[in-house]
């Protein structure tokens, strides 16, 4: 069960053009900037949208191509898909909900209820079963979605943006049940996000997508710390570190990172560049963390200054071209770059 | 900021030191030309008789037969209707709006005007009507006539309500049906329209208010012959030109009543999005 696909679509402004090949297994998350061209490539996947150009295959199947007039239509294709705001169906318990595609696919009532039931426990939300889809949680609905698009035994799992309608407490915790999910789905699977975190915790490769072409695909890491455009330094512009929790403390590298929460194991720790305040000699401030660095380089976009220190701990800073001015800030300058526990975000790696 | 947040903060004070007394004026007559009719109406009725003129069997025929003519008059509006209403508000074809502009007609065309034109396509030598007489299929004079009347003038309520909810509903939906391996037609029944339910409710009230009320048209195309065609209204006149005013006045009353009902059944559904 793998994808294979050159998909190629007229938009308004632009052609769609993107080659991608997932496996069997594998997850593929697609990150690019609003208008990129993301939910379009989705909807040629799915078969909500004719391809102009270009073939689709599924476990090499051709589902879509136009040099052969072939074409199959969504609701003959095995392709799973979590919406975007999940679109759960208002009018249905999310039993229902996720026995819909059983049904619609031929199922008896009772055998898709049974086969629904288990489904929903599977994403543990069993207890839900006879909710109707206005009365969950965000989180809630994102399984009821999962196990809706599960349900149908895709051979191809495309997953828009699952986390984006979650604030972040909810978004931690239901990323770790998503990836617990998609570990047992044996496809191939697709995620688009803009999220960085989605791509490095759940994704195998990103591939990277900018007015319809693809600018960068790859392993995570790999991408991120080479980025080849604006947006994927922007994306890699956040300061993640991976590191082994203890407690508040994060040891990273021979540096350790004070959080304001408890964890524990691998963990992966994100302080956004304007968390960061410099300090041009050692602060007495009620900053849990201050490291010492060297400014390394520095970036002018938008009215505001991203500095980049070296040091043991490596960090972005963003400040403003006033602040910028005031310390006085050259390259080669050593620093102090202090941030509030309370700042840094941390996601189970 | 500050400017949309001005007028929300003016909206909870008191507004009437801002109204001109004319304005006051005028708009106090308008509601009491509305209101004394009704009142008018109360005051008249009978209300000892009101038992002895609804049990009469002149009345019974007249209330049964507006209740299924109505009633059928809907169930068409509803067959037709429907998809109608979504090849108006999903498909583009050239003379959408010629099809627009002729649905909404009976609506502005004077009832009357509309039976006339029923006769002459019906009607026993009616440029279809002619070929239906041959078939065995009379309308005028018959209970059909009745309901074909009332769908006529009643139907575009309907078909515009609908169509309008078929408009908003969110597509997005109806993606998620399919890829789930739903058929197009499984989609509409399972999904679309589950999803533009209160606007179905609401369009089939509002025919059927409009077709149990109908009057000019049914009078003039399918006549007035009791237990056939002699619908509510259609007595309520006959009986106030006649001696019995009384009956008149109760029937009436009922009209008003079941008109008020539908009032409140549709009052945030439908009357909001006028």
């Amino acid at each position: 069960m793998s994808l294979d696909a050159i998909v190629q679509v007229a938009l308004e402004d632009f052609t769609l053009d993107v080659e991608l090949h997932v496996d069997d297994g594998e997850l593929l998350a697609v990150l690019g900037p609003n208008g990129a061209g993301k939910t379009t490539l989705l909807h040629a996947l799915s078969g909500l949208r004719p391809v102009d150009g270009g073939r689709i295959a599924i476990d090499a199947t051709v589902v879509d191509d136009p040099a052969t007039a072939r074409f199959v239509p969504p609701e003959q294709r095995s392709v799973g898909v979590v919406f975007q705001d999940y679109l759960l169906f208002a009018h249905l318990s999310a039993l229902d909900n996720v026995a819909f595609g059983l049904r619609a696919r031929g199922a008896g009532r009772s055998a898709a209820r049974a086969r629904a039931h288990a489904l929903l426990t599977e994403v543990g939300m069993h207890d839900k079963a006879s909710s109707r889809p206005r009365e969950l949680s965000g989180g809630q609905a994102q399984r009821v979605a999962l196990a809706r698009a599960l349900a149908i035994e895709p051979a191809l799992l495309l997953l828009d943006e699952p986390l984006a309608a979650l604030d972040v407490q909810v978004r931690v915790e239901t990323r770790h049940q998503l990836r617990d999910v998609l570990a047992r789905f044996p496809g191939a699977r697709i995620l688009v996000t803009h999220d960085p975190i989605d791509a490095l915790t759940l994704a195998d490769r990103i591939l990277i997508m900018e007015h319809g072409r693809v600018v960068q695909v790859g392993r995570a890491e790999d991408v991120l710390e080479r980025p080849r455009s604006e947006y994927v330094a922007e994306l890699a512009g956040v300061n993640l570190y991976r590191g082994r929790a203890d407690g508040c403390h994060i040891a990273v590298g021979r540096d350790v990172v004070t959080v304001a929460d408890d964890h524990h194991g691998d963990v992966l720790a994100v302080i956004p560049p304007h968390a960061v305040v410099l300090h041009t000699a050692p602060p007495e401030s009620s900053a849990r963390n201050v490291w010492p660095g060297t400014i390394a380089g520095m970036e002018r976009y938008a009215g505001r200054v991203r500095v980049r220190l070296t040091g043991t701990l490596p960090i972005v800073a963003e400040v403003t071209v006033a602040a910028a001015t005031d310390l006085g800030l050259v390259e080669g300058m050593q620093l102090w770059a202090a941030v509030k526990a309370t700042e840094i975000e941390v996601h189970a790696a | 900021m500050a400017t949309r947040t001005a007028p929300a903060a003016r909206r909870t004070r008191p507004t009437t030191d801002r109204v001109p007394g004319v304005v006051i004026a005028g708009a106090t007559c308008a509601v009491l030309f509305f209101a004394i009719p009704l009142l008018g109406l109360v005051w008249r009725a009978p209300w000892s008789a009101a038992w002895d003129v609804l049990s009469t069997p002149e009345a019974r025929t007249a209330l049964r037969l507006s209740i299924q003519t109505s009633l059928s008059a809907t169930a068409i509006a509803l067959v037709l209707g429907v998809p109608l209403a979504w090849v108006q508000a999903r498909v583009a074809y050239p003379g959408r709006r010629v099809v627009r502009a002729l649905v909404l007609l009976p609506m502005v065309l004077p009832p009357v005007v509309g039976g006339v034109a029923l006769l002459l396509a019906l009607g026993r030598h009616g440029l279809v009507g002619q070929y239906l007489d041959h078939v065995g299929v009379h309308l005028p004079f018959h209970f059909g006539g009745a309901v074909l009347a009332e769908t006529f003038v009643a139907m575009p309520f309907l078909v515009l309500t609908v169509e309008a909810a078929f408009r908003s509903t969110d597509r997005r939906f109806e993606d998620a049906a399919r890829t789930l391996g739903a058929s197009r037609l499984s989609v509409f029944r399972r999904v679309t329209l589950p999803m533009i339910r209160p606007s179905l409710v609401a369009g089939a009230l509002l025919c059927w208010a409009r077709a149990l009320g109908e009057f000019g048209a049914t009078i003039t195309f399918a006549g007035n012959a009791p237990g056939k065609t002699q619908t509510l209204p259609l007595f309520v006149y006959v009986t106030l030109e006649g001696a019995n005013s009384d009956a008149a006045i109760i029937l009436s009353l009922v009209l008003v009543a079941v008109s008020l009902a539908v009032l409140v059944a549709l009052r945030d559904r439908w009357l909001t999005a006028l």
